[in-house]
């Protein structure tokens, strides 16, 4: 389970969060909508130890985060997948080895079950056929499914998909959207995911949180935060915003 | 703003910058035993460094060469002692000349690509990428560039020492008169004398480019990881990396010949 219990934070001259609280039990996708720069980046990077909150406490699994040294932060990381904007790979790597890394970085498989490993994640985002290309040379999409290979690649309990669709187009973001629901159903993978898509809270999310200065200014199941009057809600859910 | 907060402000930020180098030196220092792993990454860098730098570097050295065999020459043609030309030259070269132009060609060859390929992952979030898979920035990305500097610039530099008083020879025999016999032989008793395996300014030359290729990689590498900004801050991080890495090409250069000549004896 992730939790954040008030947690304030500033960056230089700007508070970004000013009473989080938010909690993600475990085998659900839990969305965090709000406006850009409202926090919802700095939250992941928060849950992933890049950041330190100010003051509040940030958990996972009942284990405080702030609190963890280097080795207990890597291993905190080991059990959790983090997904870039844009895949974030390695552009020298092939999309193979870019997916094997954090395999041969920690997990000392022989290589026949190292490449068995890499290709079965592969071909659960639909990418097997371009595992030999460099990623300059693929799209948009296929980066982020192979960033997504990535993040699963080392069975994490936990991923954290930071705008998973941006800049997609609708047919590609929605194969994104299904590939993001299938990972919750097929492997129990407990998700936070970041966007500002409406299709994407609705159809991979069981819960949403929308920001509100600083901390969830609304949160709900998907059908409560579709029927809700509040005026968040009804900004980010029902006015389009997609 | 008071000038005595900008100035204060200033210092604390070059302070933060040094301090950041120094401890990027420290961990890439701690990394070194696993070195073997990054050992294919190692040699793509230093055979990139050598291929990039080498026709440059030997152009430069063979002119530094000429020049110096040049200016040297009119002033002991004056007193009639041009035999001791191929033992300034060849001195000079390899205590000073050659570290220094191979510094400063790495560091505005490779240095500044290696600012601009870390800057250009940082500001793509592929740095923050490796520090959530677990993977420490230092031992995967600097660890193998720092390595690949310290063991090419010191072989780069041996090559335009050698290219350096080849340079010189050419003047001193078409120009100043002197045969190749004489400046060759007066080259190469400077360079054995010594009753060491190397004289000592082989060897302190040496050093200083291993220092400098250690110093133009951490340098360069602690730039593009701190880059911030996109394509602005990846362009600011190559000019910082370039600009003080000849700025510390200078002074250390400076200390290495004050330890060796003035303290050491």
């Amino acid at each position: 389970m992730i939790e954040l219990r008030d947690v304030h934070k500033r960056l230089g001259a700007r508070q970004i969060l000013a009473g989080m609280t938010l909690s993600v039990p475990k085998g659900m996708n839990f969305v965090l909508m709000g406006p850009s720069g409202s926090g919802k980046s700095v939250t992941l990077k928060h849950v992933i130890g890049i950041l330190k909150p100010d003051s509040g406490s940030v958990q996972v699994d009942g284990q405080e985060v702030p609190a963890m040294d280097r080795s207990q932060l890597m291993t905190l990381r080991k059990r959790m997948g983090y997904l870039f904007q844009n895949g974030a790979l390695i552009n020298w790597l092939t999309v193979f080895a870019n997916v094997a890394l954090p395999l041969e970085e920690h997990a000392r498989l022989p290589k026949g079950e190292l490449d068995d490993r890499v290709h079965q994640v592969l071909r659960l985002v639909g990418l097997d056929h371009a595992a030999a290309q460099f990623p300059p040379s693929i799209s948009g999409g296929m980066k982020l499914r192979a960033g997504l290979a990535r993040a699963l690649v080392t069975n994490p309990e936990y991923v954290l998909y930071d705008e998973p669709n941006a800049g997609l187009d609708p047919i590609i973001s929605r194969q994104i959207h299904e590939l993001i629901a299938r990972v919750r159903d097929e492997l129990n993978v407990t998700g936070l995911i970041v966007t500002h898509s409406k299709a994407c809270a609705t159809e991979c999310g069981d819960r949403i949180g929308i920001l509100d200065n600083g901390k969830l200014g609304v949160e709900g199941s998907v059908d409560e935060m579709l029927r809700s009057d509040h005026p968040l809600a009804r900004a980010f859910l029902r006015g389009g915003v997609d | 703003m008071n000038p005595l907060a900008h100035i204060g402000s200033f210092a604390l930020q070059r302070a933060d910058r040094a301090g950041y180098v120094c401890d990027l030196l420290v961990r890439t220092a701690m990394y070194l035993p696993r070195v073997r792993r990054r050992w294919r990454f190692l040699l793509d860098t230093a055979y990139n460094a050598g291929v990039r730098t080498l026709p440059v570097t030997m152009v430069v050295a063979a002119f530094a060469g000429a020049i110096l065999a040049m200016q040297t020459g009119i002033e002991l043609r004056r007193f009639g002692d041009t035999a001791v030309l191929g033992t300034i030259t060849a001195l000079s070269m390899c205590r000073e000349m050659g570290p220094f132009i191979t510094g400063v060609i790495l560091a505005a060859t490779v240095g500044s690509s290696m600012a601009a390929e870390l800057g250009t992952m940082t500001v793509s979030d592929e740095v923050a990428a490796l520090e959530v898979m677990s993977v420490d920035p230092v031992d995967y990305l600097v660890l193998p560039r720092v390595v690949a500097l310290a063991i090419m610039c010191p072989i780069i530099t041996v090559l335009s020492d050698l290219i350096g008083i080849y340079g010189g020879s050419v003047v001193a025999e078409f120009n100043l008169g002197v045969s190749p016999t004489l400046y060759w032989v007066s080259a190469k008793e400077a360079l054995t004398s010594s009753g060491m395996l190397l004289p000592k300014e082989v060897y302190v030359g040496l050093l200083k480019s291993l220092i400098f290729g250690v110093a133009i990689a951490t340098v360069s590498c602690a730039a593009g990881l701190r880059a911030a900004g996109g394509a602005l801050g990846v362009g600011l991080a190559v000019q910082a990396a370039v600009r003080n890495s000849v700025i510390l090409i200078i002074v250390l250069g400076f200390i290495i010949t004050w330890f060796f000549y003035f303290l050491a004896g």
